[in-house]
């Protein structure tokens, strides 16, 4: 078993990938997803399919805001950036994000007035700064960073900050989870559930996957030992015949989740009736606005965003790959066109794309081996 | 996009109870703590940061892990930079 000597506790992996191993039962496939992207960047850096038996495959689920954005979200973003009184905000990794002319990052090398932030209160704080300018926030993310946008607000309204505005991409989990579990075609056994977004929504969201489609689900955190645990633990389950939601990470994620992160969710925030996702088309009341109290604070209602819908370059099979029925290489684009320098599509972009992920980690590595030899 | 970057409460500001002094290998930034409101922090507690927002309470043992982990991934860079690249004060 390679890599296993750099774990802080090689002995814990190596009963954990054992029982993994007693447990996979011959003669049967599993397919487990994990469903979020710090985890698909883990498993990939620490190499645990190599520890993995044959017959249990992961299937890299949606939980990458950036690669799950599409190309005309990024498009309408830009074109709010080219208002001559906007300054557009961004955190680092929509920077990099292609759009149909470049990403923000080329934008801005181009002339445009745009500035990453880390933190939706840096963005509100250049607000307050800039009387004369407006200052548009992409907000991008699942639950675990749409508190923080939906508190920016709060604090605006609070403050009276008028010349703010929020540009809102964020999604939801669980609507994507049901359309991954209702595709035609799609079969998994069970899911490895996201760690930092449940500390938010906590676990009780996942019952309907055990009750409703019968599949296990456990919310795991993201040190190695911690994902082979999470699949001891969904293994036995399906030995045992039994679907439940069971929590891994109880020393982070609480089962009720963040009671006053769902409050300001609520207060501030409301489900869209439908939003495209990358890869998986429409998906119903998978995305937050803002409500009709922040209206003055949401860049859709203060100015006209032209709404541009993007096919994805026809060759990149991204779509594919986001629903686990292509592996990164085996997309045409794969380490040749598309490559974390110049990405052509997204799941190139972020260290937590599965493409970037396996393309650092798996496809250098082999060139290295290749090249040594 | 999701990094939760592992630091110490030093002191809560006093005028302003939802911001907090926090420490992240040796750098001192401002955090939001209001999401954490319901279960107050106190100097020396350890917590969770995204984006200029406390979200969790951990172990300082939970705190070592997951620095460790971020070095392991590579983004222990990043995650300073996130640290030293917040501006938003008391003002805001």
């Amino acid at each position: 078993m390679k890599y296993v000597d750099e774990f802080r506790d090689p002995k814990l992996i190596r009963q954990a990938a054992e029982e993994i191993r007693r447990l996979a039962r011959p003669g049967r496939h599993y397919r487990i997803m994990e469903v979020c992207g710090g985890h698909t960047h883990a498993i990939y850096r620490f190499g645990l399919e190599g520890l993995l038996p044959d017959n249990l495959e992961l299937i890299h689920g949606p939980g990458c805001p950036v690669c799950v954005l599409p190309m005309g979200r990024t498009d309408d973003g830009l074109a709010l950036a080219e208002l001559p009184e906007v300054i557009f905000t961004a955190f680092g990794d929509v920077m990099r994000v292609p759009g149909t002319k470049g990403s923000p990052l080329e934008h801005k090398a181009r002339g445009a007035a745009i500035r990453m932030v880390y933190s939706p209160l840096d963005a509100l704080k250049l607000a307050e700064a800039h009387p004369d300018r407006h200052v548009v926030f992409f907000a991008i993310g699942f639950e675990t960073t749409a508190p923080s946008t939906a508190l920016t607000l709060l604090r605006a309204r609070e403050l009276g900050i008028r010349n703010f505005s929020v540009f809102c991409n964020h999604v939801t989990i669980i609507p994507a989870i049901r359309a991954i579990l209702d595709s035609p075609g799609m079969r998994l056994d069970a899911f490895v559930g996201p760690g930092h977004v449940s500390t938010v929504i906590g676990c009780r969201p996942y019952e309907f996957i055990a009750q409703d489609y019968g599949k296990p689900i456990v919310v795991s955190g993201f040190e190695p030992l911690d994902i082979l645990q999470s699949l001891v633990m969904i293994l036995r389950q399906l030995a045992a015949g039994r679907a439940e939601v069971e929590n891994q990470y109880a020393r982070v994620v609480p089962w009720e989740g963040n009671l006053p992160a769902l409050r300001a969710l609520e207060e501030v925030f409301e489900l869209r009736p439908y939003f495209e996702w990358r890869g998986l088309g429409f998906i119903s009341q998978s995305a937050l606005k803002l409500r009709d109290a922040f209206a003055e604070w949401d860049s859709e209602r203060r100015y006209t965003v032209p709404g541009i819908r993007v096919t994805d370059p026809k060759a990149a099979q991204c779509g594919e790959v986001l629903k686990g029925v292509l592996k990164p290489p085996q997309c045409k684009l794969f380490g040749r066109e598309c490559t974390p320098e110049r990405p052509v599509g997204a799941l190139m972009v972020s260290s937590e794309g599965a493409c970037a992920a396996y393309y650092h980690y798996v496809h250098r590595a082999a060139a290295a081996a290749s090249l040594e030899r | 996009m999701c990094l939760a970057i592992p630091g110490r409460i030093v002191e809560l500001a006093q005028d302003r109870p939802q911001l907090a002094t926090v420490e992240v290998a040796g750098v001192r930034r401002q955090v939001n703590v209001d999401l954490l409101r319901d279960d107050p922090l106190g100097p020396g507690d350890w917590v969770l940061i995204h984006v200029g927002f406390a979200m969790s309470r951990i172990s300082e043992a939970g705190a070592e892990e997951q620095m460790r982990m971020l070095a392991m991934l590579g983004e222990d860079e990043q995650a300073m930079q996130e640290i030293e690249g917040y501006r938003f004060g008391p003002e805001t």
